[in-house]
């Protein structure tokens, strides 16, 4: 009885699941009549606009990324460090993306950093680009934080920094070399899932009006058929891709500390 | 008479593996029994047999007259405490120990009797209102015990619930939960590793190797008279020595040159055979009686362990514990020291090798 | 264990006197200066523009200004839309990690949907409407193979991916993986022995899960329940790009105010942008409150 149910509810959710892929799947094959066909897949390969959008957030996500371990990585390890009584205020501060909507945040940025404030990042072409990473830094910033406040815990921060500083290290090396390699996991994972999210990202793209990928698909969407959902198989891979990273060095992690 | 508990021709496989062999075991009414044995020994698939977790392979378990083999565990009526940390963390003390009358639909009047009632037989009357973090090991497991007991069960199964705590606590406990089953006359079945603890607390020891019941006896006979070599290696310490039968008339052995008669021998043995002379730490005395056989070796070690000293003379190519009292007024004995040891022959035992 | 009963006093001596404090959070102001410029001014933008007059000077007109049916409506169908995708979500998520961690189900269909649900969870957006459309809409692989197989018209039967319930089907996508990957550590942690305990005081299944293990996976619900009603109130992209821009919910309707005012106030979209931190802050807020107040009985 127990098992039947377990097995119904287990197998309605893989066809709810599985469906929408075979659907996304078999349409952008259909683009030539009658047959099954990559034509879609072509079309939006060769297209300038997709290589153009895709380079770009590949670049911002990288960017994130980048800016992303910069400021959690020595962050968290501080916290845990020196300062434990932050650590309430770090982490409530870390989880506020998860409740204040990224539109609003994106708003804020238009309103404040607007061609007449002290600031005008908005001006520039560049200046937009550092406001949509910093954005994505901070859509990032709950997922990065905790992969790699997580990783922390499992190593000895105390007595690896004593153990360095008394072999002579200052801080920069004591993060880069000594920190840094221990929480690599962590770090990558965090990395990994900031790149699925900012690879497909639209609000704040399309209202800071950058030309990546997230609205590109969007204006496709609104004007083609069979090429969406080409898109979608590609987008779905990319994140399967980071989700199989993410296994997969937690999984070499693994089979390292087992040597060890 | 008729056994209250009756486990009949108990087997359980799990996959390929046999983990218990045509278990059987009767227990009477208001007795204390102990399944004693190393991890993995079957113990605890026995008493989870009993509680209606495990079904058996094959076998029946009969509790006063009525087969229960097939029925659920909440059908049982039985109280199991468990090993640790099996209070409902979300429920104080007092709602944790009236759990099992709530779910029976016991009236609530009668059930908050009930639970000031055992947590007055457990000495905790004052924390009923209480969570479970908020109270120390030794004191959680009390709170198990009442709420085991609480809806009043026909039987009272541990498994290990004192393996969890502190040595100190571990000993009071013990004997308050003797007290406390004494008092109640509950039928009880309590699964241990410590041979400590059965030998203590225990009605009846049920000491078991590989799935099988190797021995049940009274604690005294079970640690004086222990039928197999495990029995006899597992329940207190004992030092082997290699020796040949002599004389069978006579139950004479010899031990490195030395001859030991006046020893009760085992059924199987024939002269010539090699057999293993087994004598406890506490048989050995350093002063002859008349009768005694003697061994001579040489001091390697002395543990002072407070009331007691342990050396451990080398003799006859083994290794021989030695217990005495601790005396202020003589000089301990030190390693490298010659030392004489004498036993009566009737408290050694004759194992097969 | 020699190393930190040597590190402690070191430390201790370090952090122990009045003048360190400063100089120790010190270490943090790269991290709070990114919080501020990025995240914590630019909301505080928004609260204060939603009480700005338009020549300047405090006014509560912006958020009196909100009472229109129009917008009304919005904000009420995007709560009911988040409500309904996270209740569905969360039950359909529980009962699938309950099948996966109690179900008895074979021990090696775990791992292949746990990575599944890290990657549905994350799969929202922009092609996840394409995926839906793709198999769900009018044109697609569903509605073809029933019109060319049985002849079933799904839009005479109204049903449309381009309705309110399509929407709540293709939110669904995220929803429920994101519970999975959340309540399913929540489920290993309950103790076999709780409900053995329960089971031999006589408690049917039933009853343990009503008394024991719900009460205990409480907080562990209503958190997650919290985070999919944030995730479902704040998404724009499935949403725009399923419906186009005239769905009336409310990140819709700010995403078109942000691009040309269709308001044709802009102080209003600030009110419009407070309202959604309001509700999603309320929904927080009752979180921690219950929160608070079904762990006594935690550490």
């Amino acid at each position: 009885m127990k098992k039947f149910a377990a097995w119904a509810i287990f197998i309605f959710g893989v066809v709810y699941f599985v469906l929408p892929l075979i659907g996304m799947t078999e349409f952008s094959l259909k683009m030539r009549r009658g047959v099954y066909s990559f034509d879609a897949y072509f079309k939006v390969l060769a297209d300038p606009q997709f290589q153009a959008t895709f380079t770009y957030s590949i670049m911002l996500a990288l960017a994130t990324i980048l800016i992303g371990v910069l400021i959690v990585v020595p962050t968290a390890y501080w916290v845990r460090l020196k300062v434990p009584e932050a650590r309430p205020l770090v982490e409530f501060i870390t989880l506020l993306p998860l409740v204040i909507p990224a539109i609003v945040i994106v708003f804020g940025y238009i309103r404040m950093y607007n061609t007449s404030s002290v600031l005008p990042l908005t001006g520039s072409a560049f200046g937009t680009d550092i406001l949509l990473t910093m954005g994505y830094v901070t859509l990032a910033l709950p997922y990065m934080y905790r992969s790699v406040d997580t990783g922390l815990r499992t190593i000895d921060v105390g007595t690896l920094t004593e153990a360095a500083q008394s072999l002579g290290a200052g801080w920069v090396t004591i993060l880069g070399r000594v920190i840094l390699p221990n929480v690599l996991v962590a770090v990558l994972s965090g990395a990994f899932l900031t790149f699925a999210i900012v690879i497909g990202e639209f609000t704040m793209a399309a209202l800071l009006n950058r030309p990546a990928f997230g609205p590109y698909m969007q204006i496709l969407g609104a004007n083609r058929a069979y090429e969406p959902p080409a898109l979608a198989v590609i987008a779905f891979a990319i994140t399967w891709a980071c989700m199989g990273l993410i296994q997969l060095v937690t999984r070499f992690a693994g089979h390292e500390r087992a040597k060890a | 008479m008729t056994a209250f508990l009756d486990l009949q021709h108990l087997e359980k496989s799990f996959g390929e593996t046999r983990v218990v062999k045509d278990f059987n075991l009767g227990i009477a009414k208001g007795e204390f029994v102990s399944l004693l044995g190393p991890s993995g020994c079957g113990k605890t698939t026995v008493l989870r047999m009993i509680a209606g977790f495990e079904t058996p392979s094959s076998g029946a378990v009969i509790v006063d007259g009525k087969d229960v083999t097939g029925l659920r565990p909440n059908q049982r009526n039985v109280g199991m405490v468990f090993q640790a940390y099996a209070l409902f963390p979300n429920l104080t003390v007092a709602q944790n120990v009236g759990f099992g009358l709530k779910v029976k639909g016991v009236g609530k009047q009668e059930a908050e009797a009930r639970v000031a009632e055992m947590l007055a037989m457990i000495g905790l009357p004052q924390l009923g209102g209480r969570y479970p973090f908020q109270l120390s090991g030794g004191q959680q497991q009390r709170v198990a015990l009442a709420r085991a007991l609480a809806p009043r069960p026909q039987l009272l199964l541990l498994d290990e619930p004192l393996s969890a705590l502190d040595a100190k606590i571990r000993v009071s406990l013990r004997q308050e939960i003797r007290d406390i089953q004494r008092s109640l006359g509950i039928t009880t079945i309590f699964v241990t590793h410590d041979q400590e603890e059965a030998l203590s607390m225990s009605d009846r020891i049920v000491v078991m190797n590989g799935g099988i019941a190797e021995q049940a006896g009274s604690p005294f006979d079970v640690y004086n008279r222990p039928a197999t070599r495990f029995v006899a290696q597992f329940v207190g310490t004992l030092s082997l020595l290699p020796a040949t039968v002599t004389d069978v008339a006579a139950g004479t052995v010899s031990v490195a040159g030395t001859a030991v008669s006046g020893l009760a021998l085992p059924p199987a043995a024939h002269t010539g055979a090699a057999v293993s002379l087994a004598l406890r730490p506490e048989s050995l005395r350093r002063q002859g009686r008349p009768g005694d056989a003697s061994l001579s070796g040489i001091v390697r070690s002395v543990d002072f362990l407070g009331s007691v000293m342990r050396t451990r003379v080398e003799a006859a190519g083994e290794m021989l514990a030695f217990d005495a009292f601790n005396d202020p007024a003589l000089p301990p004995p030190q390693p490298g020291d010659t030392m004489t040891l004498h036993f009566a022959p009737d408290s050694a035992l004759v194992l097969p090798a | 264990m020699a190393n930190s009963t040597t590190a402690a006093p070191s430390l201790k001596a370090r952090t122990g006197s009045g003048v360190a404090l400063p100089w120790r959070w010190l270490g943090l102001a790269p991290f709070f200066l990114f919080a501020l410029l990025f995240l914590i001014l630019p909301t505080m933008r928004i609260v204060i523009g939603a009480f700005e007059a338009q020549g300047g000077g405090f006014t509560f007109q912006n958020i009196l200004d909100l009472n229109t049916d129009s917008i009304r409506s919005a904000y009420w169908v995007s709560i009911e839309l988040s409500v309904t995708t996270a209740l569905l979500g969360g039950l359909i998520g529980f009962g699938m990690a309950w099948a996966i961690v109690f179900g008895n189900l074979p021990k090696r269909l775990r791992g292949p949907l746990m990575t599944f649900s890290g990657v549905a969870s994350n799969f929202a957006g922009v092609p996840l409407a394409f995926a839906f459309i793709a198999t769900f809409g009018p044109a697609g692989m569903i509605a073809v193979w029933l019109r060319t197989e049985y002849g079933i018209n799904l839009r005479a039967y109204g049903i449309n991916i381009l309705s309110y319930w399509g929407l709540v089907a293709t939110y669904l996508f995220f929803q429920i993986p994101l519970m999975i990957l959340i309540i399913t550590p929540a489920l290993d942690g309950l103790k076999r022995e709780w409900r053995e305990a329960a089971e031999v005081l006589g408690a049917t299944a039933w009853q343990y899960w009503r008394m024991v293990a719900l009460p205990i996976l409480f907080p562990a619900l209503l958190g997650t329940f919290a985070l999919l009603f944030a995730n479902a109130f704040g998404a724009v992209a499935t949403a725009y790009a399923l419906t186009g821009p005239q769905l009336n919910i409310v990140p819709i309707k700010l995403f078109a105010q942000i691009r040309g005012d269709v308001l044709g106030n802009p102080n209003l979209g600030y009110a419009l942008a407070f309202g959604m931190i309001v509700i999603t802050g309320i929904a927080n807020g009752v979180y921690i409150w219950l929160r608070t107040r079904s762990e006594r009985w935690l550490k």
